[in-house]
């Protein structure tokens, strides 16, 4: 069952900023207050909009059930993979091998109040990004599930 | 006879519930050498100025993945509860 044009038209409007404003809370996580888990929620609240707005078969065809599954298992995987990382570099499991190291966000942070660079802290944004899209992927294909076994009236 | 046991131990459990804050002093941990000790070596080591995210992705990177495994168990386990509800979507998008 689809909404009427006016949520429609809403949704239309608003998807692309709650999909910027969540990637940017996953992105900045290491610096503002969120992080993956929360900046995935997000994200997955915007997909919500969409398939609140249009009917089930509408969803479908914009939104693939496949590809919110590959982002699941990508983010885990990266996730793992981050963790691994460190233990292939001789250095504890999960441990922080690009902190300070001066290479992809190793920038060093000077101590007490600063602005903030995005080039720092090591793995940890990498893993917010892995976590961010394991939530993403997660909570649409939850939502995805449920709508698909409510029963379509009047189509 | 069973509906009165539990009961009984329902009101014990709800009182021992109860009586826990009378014991503990509430925004006092017990060990704070450690919240001191991510404050104050947060910046250094995970070179990160939002300590929040360093602990949870850096001091305690393996309750994250846990957390992680747990959503992703989650979701296998709504994708079996609703796989057999609509089948012919299922298998119309893989």
């Amino acid at each position: 069952m689809r909404m009427s044009k006016i949520v429609r038209t809403g949704a239309n409007l608003l998807y692309p900023f709650v999909l910027i404003f969540g990637l940017y809370v996953i992105m900045h996580g290491h610096l503002t207050p969120g992080g993956g888990f929360q900046g995935g929620a997000v994200v997955a609240t915007g997909v919500a909009l969409v398939i609140v707005a249009y009917s089930f078969e509408e969803v479908t065809s914009m939104i693939k059930k496949v590809g919110m599954k590959a982002r699941e298992s990508i983010g885990l995987l990266l996730f793992i993979g981050a963790g691994v990382a460190a233990l292939a570099a001789g250095a504890p499991f999960f441990s922080n091998i690009l902190a300070n190291s001066g290479l992809l966000f190793g920038q060093t942070v000077p101590a007490g109040p600063n602005p903030g660079d995005l080039n720092t802290a090591g793995v940890i944004p990498i893993m917010n990004v892995a976590v961010g899209i394991e939530v993403w992927g997660g909570l649409a294909i939850i939502v995805l599930y449920m709508l698909s076994s409510i029963p379509e009236e009047g189509s | 006879m069973k509906r009165g046991l539990s009961a009984v131990i329902f009101i014990v459990l709800a009182a021992g519930l109860c009586a826990i804050p009378a014991f503990l002093t509430f925004g006092e941990p017990a060990e704070s050498g450690m919240d001191q000790y991510f404050i104050g070596n947060g910046q250094a080591q995970a070179a990160t100025n939002n300590i929040v995210t360093s602990v949870v992705f850096d001091y305690r990177g393996f309750d994250t993945l846990g957390e992680s495994v747990i959503l992703f168990a989650a979701v296998i386990g709504v994708g079996l509860m609703f796989r057999s509800m609509r089948e012919e979507e299922e298998h119309e998008d893989e």
